[in-house]
Protein backbone atom coordinates (compact mmCIF):
# COMPACT_ATOMS: atom_id res chain seq x y z
CA UNK A 1 0.00 0.00 0.00
CA UNK A 2 0.97 3.60 -0.44
CA UNK A 3 1.79 5.75 2.61
CA UNK A 4 2.50 9.48 2.63
CA UNK A 5 5.33 10.27 5.03
CA UNK A 6 6.08 13.57 6.73
CA UNK A 7 9.09 14.54 8.85
CA UNK A 8 9.44 17.57 11.09
CA UNK A 9 12.02 19.61 13.00
CA UNK A 10 15.31 17.81 13.85
CA UNK A 11 14.15 14.61 12.14
CA UNK A 12 13.32 16.49 8.92
CA UNK A 13 16.75 18.17 8.98
CA UNK A 14 18.64 14.90 9.56
CA UNK A 15 16.78 13.03 6.83
CA UNK A 16 17.08 15.95 4.43
CA UNK A 17 13.47 16.09 3.26
CA UNK A 18 10.09 16.98 4.72
CA UNK A 19 7.98 14.41 2.94
CA UNK A 20 8.05 11.35 0.72
CA UNK A 21 5.70 8.70 -0.55
CA UNK A 22 6.51 5.02 0.01
CA UNK A 23 5.07 1.66 -0.93
CA UNK A 24 5.10 -0.64 2.06
CA UNK A 25 3.83 -3.96 3.38
CA UNK A 26 4.15 -2.72 6.97
CA UNK A 27 0.93 -3.27 8.91
CA UNK A 28 1.63 -0.92 11.79
CA UNK A 29 3.38 2.34 12.58
CA UNK A 30 6.15 0.47 14.39
CA UNK A 31 6.68 -1.90 11.45
CA UNK A 32 6.95 1.10 9.12
CA UNK A 33 9.45 2.78 11.47
CA UNK A 34 11.55 -0.44 11.47
CA UNK A 35 11.38 -0.57 7.67
CA UNK A 36 12.65 3.00 7.40
CA UNK A 37 15.42 2.33 9.94
CA UNK A 38 16.59 -0.57 7.78
CA UNK A 39 17.55 1.99 5.12
CA UNK A 40 20.45 2.89 7.42
CA UNK A 41 22.17 6.28 7.58
CA UNK A 42 20.18 9.17 9.02
CA UNK A 43 16.99 7.08 9.06
CA UNK A 44 18.56 4.45 11.31
CA UNK A 45 19.96 7.13 13.57
CA UNK A 46 17.01 9.44 14.13
CA UNK A 47 14.30 6.76 14.23
CA UNK A 48 16.32 4.39 16.45
CA UNK A 49 14.58 2.67 19.36
CA UNK A 50 15.35 4.55 22.53
CA UNK A 51 15.13 7.91 20.76
CA UNK A 52 12.18 10.10 21.71
CA UNK A 53 10.25 9.89 18.44
CA UNK A 54 6.59 10.84 18.28
CA UNK A 55 4.38 9.34 15.58
CA UNK A 56 1.12 10.57 14.09
CA UNK A 57 -1.30 8.64 11.89
CA UNK A 58 -3.66 10.80 9.83
CA UNK A 59 -2.72 13.73 12.06
CA UNK A 60 -3.47 12.06 15.42
CA UNK A 61 -0.70 11.11 17.88
CA UNK A 62 -0.53 7.29 17.90
CA UNK A 63 1.35 4.41 19.46
CA UNK A 64 3.42 2.01 17.36
CA UNK A 65 0.63 -0.57 17.34
CA UNK A 66 -1.67 1.67 15.23
CA UNK A 67 -2.71 -0.03 11.96
CA UNK A 68 -1.85 1.57 8.62
CA UNK A 69 -4.23 1.78 5.66
CA UNK A 70 -3.74 2.55 1.99
CA UNK A 71 -3.22 6.26 1.37
CA UNK A 72 -2.74 7.14 5.03
CA UNK A 73 -0.50 9.97 6.24
CA UNK A 74 2.23 9.11 8.74
CA UNK A 75 4.45 11.66 10.48
CA UNK A 76 7.62 11.24 12.54
CA UNK A 77 8.80 14.08 14.76
CA UNK A 78 10.65 14.83 18.00
CA UNK A 79 8.84 15.82 21.23
CA UNK A 80 6.83 18.99 20.67
CA UNK A 81 7.99 22.33 22.11
CA UNK A 82 5.31 24.91 21.32
CA UNK A 83 3.60 27.41 23.57
CA UNK B 1 -20.30 30.83 21.22
CA UNK B 2 -17.12 30.45 19.31
CA UNK B 3 -14.11 28.23 19.65
CA UNK B 4 -11.46 29.22 17.16
CA UNK B 5 -7.78 28.70 16.45
CA UNK B 6 -5.39 30.70 14.27
CA UNK B 7 -1.87 29.72 13.29
CA UNK B 8 -0.17 32.74 11.77
CA UNK B 9 3.14 34.49 11.19
CA UNK B 10 1.81 37.99 11.89
CA UNK B 11 1.50 39.59 15.33
CA UNK B 12 -1.89 40.11 17.00
CA UNK B 13 -3.57 42.75 19.19
CA UNK B 14 -4.63 41.22 22.51
CA UNK B 15 -7.15 44.00 23.31
CA UNK B 16 -8.92 43.58 19.99
CA UNK B 17 -8.94 39.81 20.30
CA UNK B 18 -10.36 39.96 23.86
CA UNK B 19 -13.08 42.39 22.84
CA UNK B 20 -14.06 40.21 19.88
CA UNK B 21 -14.14 37.04 21.99
CA UNK B 22 -16.75 38.36 24.43
CA UNK B 23 -18.66 40.69 22.08
CA UNK B 24 -22.40 40.09 21.97
CA UNK B 25 -22.48 37.55 24.79
CA UNK B 26 -24.00 39.11 27.93
CA UNK B 27 -23.78 35.82 29.82
CA UNK B 28 -20.04 36.42 30.16
CA UNK B 29 -18.85 37.61 33.56
CA UNK B 30 -15.24 36.43 33.37
CA UNK B 31 -12.53 36.45 30.74
CA UNK B 32 -9.22 34.78 31.40
CA UNK B 33 -6.23 34.81 29.07
CA UNK B 34 -2.62 33.72 28.93
CA UNK B 35 0.07 35.30 26.76
CA UNK B 36 3.36 33.52 26.09
CA UNK B 37 6.31 35.61 24.89
CA UNK B 38 9.89 34.97 23.72
CA UNK B 39 12.42 35.11 26.60
CA UNK B 40 15.91 36.49 26.02
CA UNK B 41 17.42 33.51 27.88
CA UNK B 42 16.72 29.77 27.75
CA UNK B 43 18.64 26.84 29.25
CA UNK B 44 21.61 29.06 30.18
CA UNK B 45 22.09 30.79 26.82
CA UNK B 46 20.99 34.10 25.42
CA UNK B 47 18.49 33.77 22.60
CA UNK B 48 18.88 36.10 19.62
CA UNK B 49 15.87 34.71 17.72
CA UNK B 50 13.85 31.57 17.23
CA UNK B 51 12.14 29.83 14.35
CA UNK B 52 8.84 28.10 15.06
CA UNK B 53 7.86 25.18 12.85
CA UNK B 54 4.52 23.34 12.92
CA UNK B 55 2.58 20.55 11.20
CA UNK B 56 -0.12 22.29 9.16
CA UNK B 57 -3.40 20.45 9.51
CA UNK B 58 -2.49 18.44 12.58
CA UNK B 59 -1.88 21.62 14.57
CA UNK B 60 -5.40 22.90 13.97
CA UNK B 61 -6.85 19.41 14.51
CA UNK B 62 -5.08 18.90 17.85
CA UNK B 63 -6.06 22.33 19.17
CA UNK B 64 -9.70 21.80 18.13
CA UNK B 65 -9.64 18.48 20.01
CA UNK B 66 -8.29 20.16 23.12
CA UNK B 67 -11.03 22.79 22.93
CA UNK B 68 -13.65 20.03 22.68
CA UNK B 69 -12.14 18.48 25.80
CA UNK B 70 -12.17 21.85 27.61
CA UNK B 71 -15.87 22.32 26.72
CA UNK B 72 -16.67 18.95 28.30
CA UNK B 73 -14.74 19.68 31.47
CA UNK B 74 -15.56 23.34 32.16
CA UNK B 75 -18.60 25.56 31.95
CA UNK B 76 -17.21 27.97 29.36
CA UNK B 77 -18.80 30.01 26.56
CA UNK B 78 -15.98 30.70 24.11
CA UNK B 79 -12.26 30.18 23.64
CA UNK B 80 -9.61 31.33 21.22
CA UNK B 81 -6.05 30.17 20.61
CA UNK B 82 -3.57 32.13 18.50
CA UNK B 83 -0.12 30.65 17.91
CA UNK B 84 2.54 32.30 15.81
CA UNK B 85 5.03 30.45 13.62
CA UNK B 86 8.12 31.56 11.68
CA UNK B 87 10.86 33.90 12.87
CA UNK B 88 10.42 35.48 16.33
CA UNK B 89 12.61 37.60 18.61
CA UNK B 90 12.81 38.24 22.38
CA UNK B 91 9.72 40.08 23.69
CA UNK B 92 7.62 38.95 20.71
CA UNK B 93 4.22 37.43 21.41
CA UNK B 94 4.15 33.68 20.63
CA UNK B 95 0.90 32.23 21.93
CA UNK B 96 -2.36 33.54 23.34
CA UNK B 97 -5.16 31.52 24.92
CA UNK B 98 -8.38 33.15 26.12
CA UNK B 99 -11.59 31.75 27.60
CA UNK B 100 -14.92 33.27 28.67
CA UNK B 101 -17.31 32.01 31.34
CA UNK B 102 -19.95 33.26 33.78
CA UNK B 103 -17.62 33.19 36.79
CA UNK B 104 -13.84 33.34 37.07
CA UNK B 105 -13.17 29.83 38.34
CA UNK B 106 -14.15 28.06 35.13
CA UNK B 107 -12.21 30.35 32.79
CA UNK B 108 -9.10 30.32 35.01
CA UNK B 109 -9.09 26.51 35.01
CA UNK B 110 -9.95 26.13 31.33
CA UNK B 111 -7.21 28.58 30.30
CA UNK B 112 -4.56 26.68 32.26
CA UNK B 113 -5.87 23.35 30.98
CA UNK B 114 -5.65 24.54 27.36
CA UNK B 115 -2.06 25.75 27.79
CA UNK B 116 -0.97 22.55 29.57
CA UNK B 117 -2.54 20.52 26.79
CA UNK B 118 -1.01 22.61 24.01
CA UNK B 119 2.52 22.31 25.43
CA UNK B 120 2.65 18.53 25.03
CA UNK B 121 0.06 17.68 22.35
CA UNK B 122 0.20 20.36 19.65
CA UNK B 123 2.87 19.82 16.95
CA UNK B 124 5.09 22.91 17.23
CA UNK B 125 8.89 22.95 17.43
CA UNK B 126 11.21 25.80 18.42
CA UNK B 127 14.71 26.27 17.08
CA UNK B 128 16.74 28.92 18.92
CA UNK B 129 19.67 30.94 17.66
CA UNK B 130 22.22 31.37 20.49
CA UNK B 131 25.88 32.53 20.55
CA UNK B 132 26.82 28.81 20.47
CA UNK B 133 24.79 28.26 17.32
CA UNK B 134 21.27 27.17 16.40
CA UNK B 135 19.68 24.43 18.49
CA UNK B 136 16.32 22.68 18.76
CA UNK B 137 14.66 23.32 22.11
CA UNK B 138 14.31 20.26 24.35
CA UNK B 139 10.87 19.24 25.59
CA UNK B 140 10.41 19.49 29.35
CA UNK B 141 9.30 16.62 31.56
CA UNK B 142 7.58 19.23 33.75
CA UNK B 143 5.17 19.93 30.88
CA UNK B 144 4.11 16.26 30.81
CA UNK B 145 3.62 16.47 34.57
CA UNK B 146 1.51 19.61 34.20
CA UNK B 147 -0.94 17.79 31.94
CA UNK B 148 -0.97 14.75 34.25
CA UNK B 149 -2.53 16.98 36.94
CA UNK B 150 -5.66 17.03 34.77
CA UNK B 151 -5.76 13.24 34.60
CA UNK B 152 -4.35 13.04 31.08
CA UNK B 153 -1.29 10.91 30.46
CA UNK B 154 1.21 12.79 28.29
CA UNK B 155 4.20 10.92 26.89
CA UNK B 156 5.78 13.72 24.88
CA UNK B 157 9.21 13.27 26.46
CA UNK B 158 9.26 9.45 26.64
CA UNK B 159 11.89 7.56 24.67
Amino acid sequence: MKVNLKYFASIREAIGQGSESVNTQAATLQALRDELMARGGAYAEVLAHGRAVRMALDQDLCEGSAALSDGCEVAFFPPVTGG
Amino acid sequence: MSFTVSIQTQDFDVSQELAALRAGDARVGAVCSFLGTVRERNDGSSVASMELEHYPGMTEKSISAMMDEAKKRFDIFAARVIHRVGLLHPEDQIVWVAVTSAHRGESFKACEFLMDYLKTQAPFWKKEVTPEGARWVDARVSDDQALARWGIQASNTLS
